[in-house]
């Protein structure tokens, strides 16, 4: 196995008992990169962010510096760092936030001075208190060392930090429900056009909106160059990426790895292979939203943003959810389709009755009460939510949270037909999961 | 150049007849500054409503509505979207169990089974005497050591049903005033998702996430 540099988890890693202190932080160069950003200046930062090939780390893989480059006039533009991590299998932006926070920090400062912002939020999730208490203290330290606040860095450039923790709802990883949720209203999404948040976005001004890992590359992209970035990962996806790898692995945990790398190697090498001796029957490979994978078709696919969307699922926010042959794949669905079902704000019909549905009819599968029909019924209900099942997924949403409950109804009819017709024919889980 | 003045913005007088204490009110006043527009402030603030009377309740919606400038039902409608914002009697101590996927597939139906069972509280509910309230909760964000559990929003990773039970017990009987995630991991935990490295003795002391002046507390009293 070969060793993967570290990058944005590398002070953690040697620096453990305090990697989250300013202390820490300053003894290893830390702020300096900020300070220099300051004379900089926009067009400058910008072009070297598109240059680094920076693709956002929320799980939607758009260029950062593209994203910057957006913003419209008028000011104030708001800057807003998306803390609301909540993908099932995802746990990398709480690690950062907890371990290194400064990095944050000092990457949301580089980023409004890119943007020519003098007010940023942090939304993080309202089950995250361990990760937002650390991220304040860090934001305190920052205002006490002159890092924000009044003429930062002896400049006349202001920059204030409101860290602000949300009320338990996925949906607001969105970022128009999260917008909207920071004005202190229900987190349902906007629809776009006319809202774009570059154009029109918190309190209608302009408003970019990145994810906390996303910014945490920018301190590091600044001090070794765009150079020594891109030479980390692959060609079209440069620097290093969080992977939370999760299930039934002999060693679960975030893995920060450059793309390029195979399934094999990131299941069965990095993460210690399948407990037990057990053997691989299937895995997600970028969160709950994201088609699953089988070990027969992808396991030597190349990780990278494409050849996972030509198979046909993506790399979303890096969370690989890995099950092994004891898993009862209805039941896996059903707990996934469960999720979106809870979490759909409501608004759009397809979404709201169309997860229901699938979970009512997966739960009934699991129960042994599957009706022969079924798995057309599924499928068809899927189709009304996503229209054609294609990938990506046709929209009859405002965004994309119906169209990601469907992503486990099509893989488990894909891959394991069988195993949901022996659910429907024998009444009830073959493997003896279902209760 | 010159930002918005977050400091200077702390000018909203209170409501004449607030129900809350001078230092809540305090809490307020600095929260809804931190804001360019105070109808922003509304989802601190329904923590403080929280912090103040255990549970949100209708006096507590109209007291954030009257500092934000809204209406009772528009903070209505906002606190019925957050599952966290809890408009029915609240246990002192929430256990919430997580049993998305990650945490189904290494056991975590056994662990709510076991919460309930030890606990005689049906996930949902809360006990008689307002101690235990049990819920299950989708993915908390501890994919990495599955099974979670939280404790008022503390976490604890890699539990088993035994320390589960063990947990309920645990509260039962010692009634800690704060709840801090490192004290219940030590207790009560087993593999994490990461190194957690250094412990914090920073907690909860209700049914509200421990964040900065809502629901947080020192375990030494400081």
């Amino acid at each position: 196995m070969t060793a993967h540099p570290r990058v944005i988890t590398k002070r953690m890693f040697d620096h453990p008992t305090d990697s989250h202190t300013i202390e820490r932080y300053q003894a290893d160069g830390g702020y300096e990169q900020a300070r220099g950003a300051m004379t900089l200046g926009r067009d400058a930062l910008v072009e070297l962010v598109k240059n680094s090939g920076l693709l956002g780390r929320g799980g939607a893989a758009f260029s950062a510096g593209m994203k910057w480059s957006f913003l419209a006039p008028p000011k104030p533009a708001y800057l807003v760092i998306n803390g609301d991590e909540s993908e099932p299998g995802t746990f990398k932006d709480r690690q950062l936030l907890e371990r290194d926070p400064h990095s944050v920090v000092e990457g949301i400062i580089i980023t409004a001075v890119a943007n020519e912002v003098h007010h940023a939020f942090v939304y993080i999730r309202g089950e995250y208190p361990k990760p937002a208490r650390r991220l304040q203290r860090a934001v305190d330290e920052a205002y006490a060392k002159g890092f924000l606040g009044k003429g930062i860095f002896g400049t006349d450039y202001d920059l204030e930090v409101t860290v602000h923790l949300g009320g338990g709802a996925y949906i607001c990883g969105e970022e128009t429900a999260l917008i909207n949720s920071l004005e202190g209203r229900r987190g349902e999404p906007r629809l776009k056009p006319p809202y774009f948040p570059a154009a029109k976005g918190l309190y209608m001004q302009p408003t970019i909106v990145n994810n906390v890992e996303t910014v945490a590359n920018l301190p590091h992209i600044l001090s070794m160059g765009v150079d020594a970035y891109k030479a980390l990962g692959h060609e079209a996806d440069t620097g290093t990426f969080l992977f939370s790898v999760s299930g039934h692995v002999v060693k679960p945990g975030n893995y920060e790895l450059p793309h390029g790398i195979t399934w094999r190697e990131l299941i069965f090498d990095i993460a210690g292979g399948i407990r037990d001796g057990k053997k691989l029957k299937t895995w997600i490979p970028g969160g709950a939203s994201a088609p699953w994978f089988v070990p027969e078709d992808h396991l030597d696919l190349e990780i990278t943003k494409d050849a996972t969307g030509r198979a046909g699922s993506m790399l979303g926010s890096g969370a690989v959810v890995v099950m092994d042959e004891t898993t009862c794949v209805v039941q896996a669905a059903e707990r996934i389709v469960r999720f979106f079902s809870h979490e759909s704000c409501g608004q759009c019909t397809p979404c709201r009755e169309g997860t229901t549905w699938l979970e009512m009819i997966l739960k009934r599968i699991e129960s042994g009460h599957g009706r022969p029909n079924d798995v057309d019924v599924l499928l068809d209900v899927s189709d009304n939510i996503s229209v054609g099942l294609a990938w990506p997924p046709k929209m009859t949403t405002i965004c994309p949270l119906g169209p990601s409950a469907v992503s486990p109804i099509i893989s488990i009819t894909k891959y394991f037909k069988d195993e949901v017709m022996a659910h429907i024919h024998g009444g009830g889980c073959p493997i003896g999961k279902s209760h | 150049m010159s930002g918005f003045d977050h400091r200077a913005a702390a000018t909203y007088a209170a409501p004449s007849m607030s129900r809350w204490s001078q230092a809540t009110q305090e809490t307020a006043r600095e929260i809804i500054a931190r804001y360019p527009e105070k109808r922003s402030a509304v989802m601190p603030l329904l923590y403080l409503a929280m912090a103040e009377d255990g549970w949100l309740t209708d006096e507590g919606m109209a007291e954030v509505a009257e500092w934000t400038g809204i209406t009772p039902a528009q903070v209505q409608s906002v606190a019925s979207f957050y599952t966290m914002y809890k408009r029915e009697p609240t246990g002192r101590y929430l256990i919430s169990c997580c049993t998305s996927i990650s945490c189904m597939l290494l056991g975590s139906d056994d662990v709510l089974h076991a919460l309930e069972d030890e606990s005689g509280v049906p996930h949902g509910e809360t006990d008689a005497e307002g101690v235990i309230s049990v819920e299950h909760a989708e993915c908390l964000g501890a994919c990495g050591g599955a099974p979670a559990v939280q404790v008022n929003y503390e976490l604890i990773e890699g539990v088993t049903p035994e320390k589960a039970r063990e947990l309920v017990n645990w509260l039962r009987a010692g009634r800690p005033d704060v709840v801090t995630a490192d004290e219940m991991q030590s207790l009560f935990g087993g593999r994490t998702s990461f190194d957690w490295a250094v412990a914090e003795n920073t907690g909860a002391i209700g049914p509200v996430p421990a964040f900065e002046k809502y629901g947080t507390a020192r375990s030494d009293g400081r």
